[in-house]
């Protein structure tokens, strides 16, 4: 398994050395951002304030690491759901991540500064889509490539091989990262595959690895190593990142339930924010006054989205009727007319949800 | 200008062949379409004039062959991608209907995929199981597509030319029967055919048959019989079931007073029960008799030497004309 940090934060690879400290502190200063997001966001959900997410404690290096490795100019980031971090840095609101979270139709909103699909709830299904967007990219003589997410789950998907093997037989630039978190919300990995995700990178004819994905500086490196290889002609390259899920599969998910707490307790110690920020400390690029900055920035990040939230209103029902085609077909607009004239009549005001009754 | 007289396969193809011609995003993506040109040739010789790259033979994957389309799509290309059969594209059903239909409506119209998805269907030609199933209505649900079914070959090539350059995915059904059984004359140049818009394939005042692609040629022979015993039936063929033409469904049974409307696939939850209750909705005091429906029974599809008692035959669609004339 690829790695350059250790647990402890000791190096036991070469340090890349194409990053300033600024984007090491940068780097780390997101990491914090996932964990303070994670706590804040479940406050919110507890009192009802946010719809059920992904929580990501102890994945944050796999975002992170990777993302920091992409040329955010030309290549497209392909999420599941629990790469938060990286659908921020690639220029996704925080406040607008909390809108879809909560179910306004004003949350589905991608930014025009990135090329950033949207989250994907059905499993495995943006795979073909991460190649196909790649494939257009090299069709079209752009220097570009796709990096896709996705959990141990996902592997056991159709839609998974189908893509891993068209991505190979047409040598598409793409970065399968496979967030291997050991569970699938209950279902431990070895109920998932009898193999080794990263080993089935063989059958297709393509690359592939086995990274810690706990170590920033390891997942940075790998997609580094693949982002070349996609650009040289080479082809896709799986990247099996293993980590370990801290919290619940989401918020609706108890794991209590199914986890021997020992197990917990064994990856804790190997938890990507002591190892990185160990690091950073250690060789003088983190000082506790930059922890302390950090943590007013993610408090003020937080707050500032909730503020976002906040402006946004309430959603008007109309929003639901559009974006379904370029322009609404007679059958379309007709209901649509419909639903006006309902709302006209029973409700004074559209931007109250549920008064429509 | 004046047109040539083609099979609806050659007319698919020249399309194909014309709008590759058009406009260097559009790349043809499917099984075999390439070398082989096709299983039905609609493809052929694409790939040597346009290359690999524009005319790809795709793995056995159909989820692969639309979800690439997506992202094709969203990089800048126009795919035109084929499911060798439309029984097939269950493989593909959550890429479709889920993922290609939605994509506008999930990224808030950040992104859109102009698609298209090529589908042979329907029964008649003797095929093996899943290849001659009418699995239409099942796509209907899916809200952001269209889908068209020509029943000639002029109104194929218009309808593909269009569903090609419209910004929103469509769903081209291609009748297997007609293939090559089909053949009018295909105008010349840059033919197209608005999407959602319904023809008159007959003209008449007595009863009103409504069919889409193959059971349109089923209909106007059933209706030919029909005048021989003095029934004047007009034959409207809906060409795009989404976007549906209301307006002409509208018009010509407001005018006859009398429908029949027929499809190949099972009756129960079939698109016809569809057709049937916007009928009802719009031109309710019109009608001088129950709306009937002529279709597949509520069995799978049968084996082929059975399945001319499946799919509506002209006897059938005659008799129902009769009864609704009777009525």
């Amino acid at each position: 398994m690829f790695q350059i940090l250790d647990p402890a934060g000791a190096e036991v690879g070469v340090i890349p050395d194409d990053l300033s400290d600024e984007r090491l502190q940068e780097m780390l200063r997101l990491m914090i951002l996932g964990r303070y997001f994670d706590q804040k966001a479940i406050s919110l959900q507890r009192r009802g304030k946010l719809g059920t997410f992904a929580p990501m404690s102890g994945q944050e290096a796999i975002p992170v690491g990777s993302v920091f490795a992409l040329d955010p100019a030309t290549d497209w980031v392909v999420p599941q759901y629990r790469e938060q971090l990286a659908m921020l840095h690639w220029g996704l609101s925080m406040s607008t991540y909390f809108l879809q979270r909560q179910g306004h139709p004003i949350g589905a909103t991608l930014p025009t500064s990135h090329r950033l699909f949207p989250q994907q709830v059905a499993l495995a299904a943006h795979l073909p889509q991460a190649v196909g967007v790649a494939w257009g990219m090299r069709l079209q003589g752009e220097a570009s490539v796709a990096i896709c997410y996705f959990g141990d789950g996902s592997s056991s998907e159709g839609d998974f091989h189908e893509a891993l093997n068209l991505a190979g037989v047409q040598k598409v630039p793409v970065i399968f990262v496979c967030q291997n978190n050991q569970w699938a919300i209950s279902t431990p990995v070895a109920q998932q595959t009898a193999g080794t995700i990263a080993d089935r990178a063989l059958g297709y004819g393509i690359a592939g690895e086995q990274v810690d994905g706990n170590d920033p500086l390891a997942m940075y490196v790998a997609t580094k190593r693949a982002r070349a290889r996609g650009l040289a002609g080479e082809g896709p390259t799986l990247i099996e990142a293993v980590t370990y899920r801290l919290g619940a599969h989401t918020t609706a998910d108890d794991p209590t339930r199914y986890v021997d707490p020992a197990e917990h307790e064994r990856w804790t110690h190997r938890d990507p924010l002591i190892r990185f920020r160990a690091w950073m400390q250690n060789t003088g690029r983190w000082s506790d006054e930059d922890e302390v900055l950090a943590e007013k920035w993610c408090e003020h990040e937080i707050e500032r989205a909730v503020e976002g939230v906040a402006d946004a209103g309430p959603p008007d029902p109309m929003a639901l009727m559009d974006n379904v085609y370029e322009i609404a077909p007679a059958t379309l607009a007709r209901q649509r007319d419909e639903l006006r004239a309902f709302l006209d009549a029973v409700v004074s005001d559209h931007r109250q949800p549920g008064s429509a009754r | 200008m004046t047109g040539t007289v083609k099979s609806m396969v050659e007319a698919i193809r020249d399309t194909l062949d014309e709008e590759l011609a058009h406009d260097h995003r559009v790349m043809v993506i499917g099984e075999d379409v390439g070398k082989s040109g096709g299983v039905f040739r609609a493809t052929d010789n694409l790939q040597s004039k346009y290359g690999r790259d524009r005319v790809v033979d795709m793995p056995v994957s159909e989820a692969a062959i639309i979800g690439a389309s997506i992202g094709l799509a969203t990089s800048g290309m126009i795919p035109v991608a084929e499911m060798q059969f439309l029984g097939f594209s269950h493989q593909a059903f959550h890429q479709i209907s889920h993922q290609l239909a939605r994509w506008r409506y999930r990224t808030n119209g950040r992104f859109h995929a102009q698609v298209t998805i090529r589908a042979p269907f329907g029964g008649g030609v003797r095929a093996p199981e899943l290849h001659s199933d009418a699995f239409e209505n099942i796509f209907t649900q899916g809200a952001g597509l269209k889908i068209v079914a020509p029943a000639t070959a002029a109104d194929a090539a218009g309808l593909l030319r269009s569903s090609i350059r419209d910004p929103d995915p469509v769903l081209f059904l291609e009748p297997l029967k007609g293939y090559r059984l089909v053949r009018d004359e295909v105008p010349a140049g840059d033919h197209t055919v608005p999407i959602g818009v319904a023809r008159v394939a007959r003209e008449g005042n007595d009863v009103t048959v409504i069919a889409w692609s193959a059971m349109v040629q089923t209909s106007l022979e059933a209706a030919e019989r029909a005048a021989a015993a003095g029934i004047d039936v007009e034959v409207l063929d809906l060409r795009s079931l989404v976007p549906l033409d209301v307006q002409a469904i509208a018009e010509s049974v407001a005018k006859t007073g009398r429908a029949v409307v027929v499809q190949e696939a099972p009756r129960t939850g079939g698109f016809a029960s569809e057709v049937v209750a916007v009928i009802q909705d719009e031109v309710f005091l019109s009608l001088e008799a129950p709306v009937l429906r002529v279709s597949g029974w509520d069995t799978p599809y049968p084996m082929p030497l059975v399945e001319d008692h499946f799919v509506p035959s002209v006897e059938r669609v005659l008799a129902a004309i009769e009864r609704t004339a009777a009525f």
